[in-house]
């Protein structure tokens, strides 16, 4: 048994405002412990509508280390159910995506649901007479996740029966989600093709503080946008000359720190926040055809305008996905182990936009975000050797106090200079919370 | 002048010991100016530009990937990684005029630190014959299990 085992409030403690044990990322029962409680008591993404667009679609997925199912049930709207058989366990859909008709079917010994969970038959039911079996869970048939939400097509589960509503969790941060919606003259995403899948192996929380990190993309990308500009400029293109697509996408990743600081950083409460609050990496991005024009066709010149010039780069919903809006990107980042994440990088279509904004769209996540990709493995790097790094006895605490001035009040919404690490302390404090919000609850009962 | 099967054949053999021995400037010389290199994401992909692939590459980013490799603050190639290609004999599939089309199918190995990945995949090559010279006007590399999570790949299969 490990010093944290079972004990909540111990690893809390690891936590402190201007710095983190390193136990954090490499403890295998705060882990566990994450994924008891943070990950059981946090809204957790889950899935995108058009991921599960007919009745009896589905897709099987995770919320921390729980399999849960998101499907389209007969009535239309969409459950989230735990992977599991309440026979004796086996997965009851082992792809990740599917049709299964009107209910699912075990493989087992055939009991099946109906696209809500609800038990509807069991061959030789007869078996079961007076044995009490409409006593048991079982019964009941497979077990759904405490609460579903489904935010503009965006599937949110929360796995704890009681807790937070969506609405407190999410706040006044649900503003990134609706301008990566509303940026479709339809106001309506869908997704397009499967997602990038890319296995790393150091701790979740490492991506996700990374996602607003702005102080390293011109130390660790200098490799990949710093040779993107020294060969452009060797190219020595007349002005007018288009840029290759390359120098759009990649270059802005050398941007001076200047760039960063006056981007400005936004945190919400429960670990949300953004980069971008001025401009972006994404700001320059030239204009495609038509587009604007169905924007205005749709909301209006004056709307439109707005909802084009938000320039957020990176929003983070605790605790672990990113979205950027001005591109209609998601990246979620799938716990695995201490040591261990599958991050996948999603692209959605605007639908009624020119497809141009796709192709884009999709460019930057196989420039970026493939394992294929040279600015990710210049992230990768980074994470892995950290990982291996924080096993060295000489040093416990890894330091996020980068323009921390005293105490700070994360209830509160607040913009700062772009290269704070408070969206990473924001990010703690979240997890603080939420990894002790059972605890006072369990000492009253023992 | 003509092209024989053998010399399209050895030009595939070529192609993956130029790789394998690091020699990336003569291999980017293999390549017409408006290629791409493509690796899809999904089994069968039919389009390289509205969903994501792996890679899907034009002349500058490849230079761009090259440049990279050899770069002095490359810290993902400190130590740098080597492969290593195992090829079938290639199918020659089409020869038409002055183009040409092969299929091979191949075993791709790399490594870096104690870390070793194997992937099988299959190589479509579109090759033209210009000023006397076999180039390539596009790649197509397939990965059996394109659908897996990876970790870094970081050369070029
Ligand atoms: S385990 Fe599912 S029916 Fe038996
Ligand atoms: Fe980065």
């Amino acid at each position: 048994m490990g010093k944290y085992a079972g004990d909540p409030a111990a690893a809390a403690a690891l936590v402190e405002g201007h710095q983190v044990h390193r136990d954090v990322y490499i403890d295998p029962d705060v882990f566990r412990l994450e994924m008891k409680h943070v990950f059981a008591n946090a809204w957790v993404f889950v899935g995108h509508e058009s991921q599960t667009p007919q009745k009896g679609d589905y897709f099987a997925t995770s919320i921390g280390d729980q399999p849960v199912i998101q499907v389209r049930h007969s009535t239309g709207d969409i459950h989230v159910l735990y992977n599991r058989c309440p026979h004796k366990g086996t997965k009851i859909v082992i792809d990740r995506q599917g049709n299964t008709g009107k209910f699912f079917r075990c493989p087992y010994h055939a009991w099946s649901f109906k696209t809500d969970g609800c038990l509807l038959a069991i061959p030789l039911k007869k078996g079961y007479a007076d044995t009490g079996l409409d006593q048991t869970e079982g019964a009941k048939g497979m077990k759904a996740v405490g609460d579903v939400r489904n935010y503009r097509g965006f599937i949110f589960a929360r796995l704890a029966e009681e807790g937070i509503s969506f609405e407190d969790f999410f706040g006044d941060s649900l503003s990134s989600l609706d301008n990566m919606v509303d940026r479709s003259p339809a106001g309506r995403l869908e997704v397009a093709g499967p997602p990038l899948r890319y296995m790393h192996h150091c701790n979740w929380k490492m991506l996700v503080e990374n996602q607003t990190d702005t102080c390293h993309p011109m130390v660790a990308h200098e490799s990949s946008a710093g040779t993107a500009v020294k060969l452009y400029e060797e190219l020595d293109l007349p002005e007018d000359a288009p840029k290759p697509p390359a120098m759009e996408i990649i270059a802005p990743f050398m941007s001076p720190y200047e760039f960063f600081e006056n981007m400005g950083i936004r945190t919400w409460p429960n670990g949300h926040g953004h980069t971008g609050v001025n401009h972006s990496i994404h700001s320059n991005y030239s204009q495609i055809p038509g587009y604007f024009e169905a924007m205005v066709e749709s909301y209006g010149a004056e709307r439109a305008k707005a909802i084009l010039d938000e320039n957020r780069h990176n929003t983070v919903y605790f605790p672990n996905i990113m979205i950027k809006g001005p591109i209609q990107q998601l990246r979620i980042f799938i716990p695995l182990a201490a040591n261990r994440t599958l991050v996948e990088s999603y692209i959605y279509r605007l639908v009624d936009a020119p497809e141009e904004l796709t192709a884009r769209t999709a460019m930057y996540n196989r420039m970026i975000n493939a394992p294929t990709s040279i600015v990710g493995h210049d992230d990768l790097e980074m994470y892995e050797r950290a990982q291996e790094g924080l096993e060295a006895d000489g040093l416990e605490w890894v330091n996020i106090q980068r323009l921390r001035t005293g105490e700070e009040d994360f209830s509160e919404e607040a913009v700062e200079n772009g290269t704070t690490e408070r969206q990473m302390r924001n990010q703690f404090d979240a997890w603080v919370k939420f990894m002790t919000r059972n605890v006072p609850a369990r000492e009253a009962a023992e | 002048m003509s092209v024989t099967r053998d010399q399209l054949i050895d030009f595939i053999y070529d192609e993956a010991r130029m790789l394998d021995e690091g020699r990336y400037t003569e291999w980017l010389d293999l390549w017409l100016p408006d290629g791409h290199y493509w690796m899809p994401l999904d089994y069968q992909q039919t389009d390289p530009l509205h969903v994501t692939s792996l890679m899907y590459e034009d002349l500058f980013m490849l230079k761009l990937r090259v440049e990279r490799l050899n770069g002095t603050r490359t810290f993902s190639q400190k130590p740098k990684s080597r492969c290593h290609h195992v090829i079938q004999r290639p199918f020659v599939d089409e020869m038409n005029g002055d183009s040409f089309v092969t299929t091979t199918f191949m075993h791709y190995v790399e490594t870096r630190l104690d870390e070793q990945q194997l992937l099988a995949m299959t190589a479509k090559h579109d090759l033209a014959l210009v000023d006397g010279t076999l180039r390539i006007a596009n790649k197509r590399v397939d990965i059996v299990n394109c659908d897996a999570a990876f970790r870094n790949i970081q050369l070029l299969p």
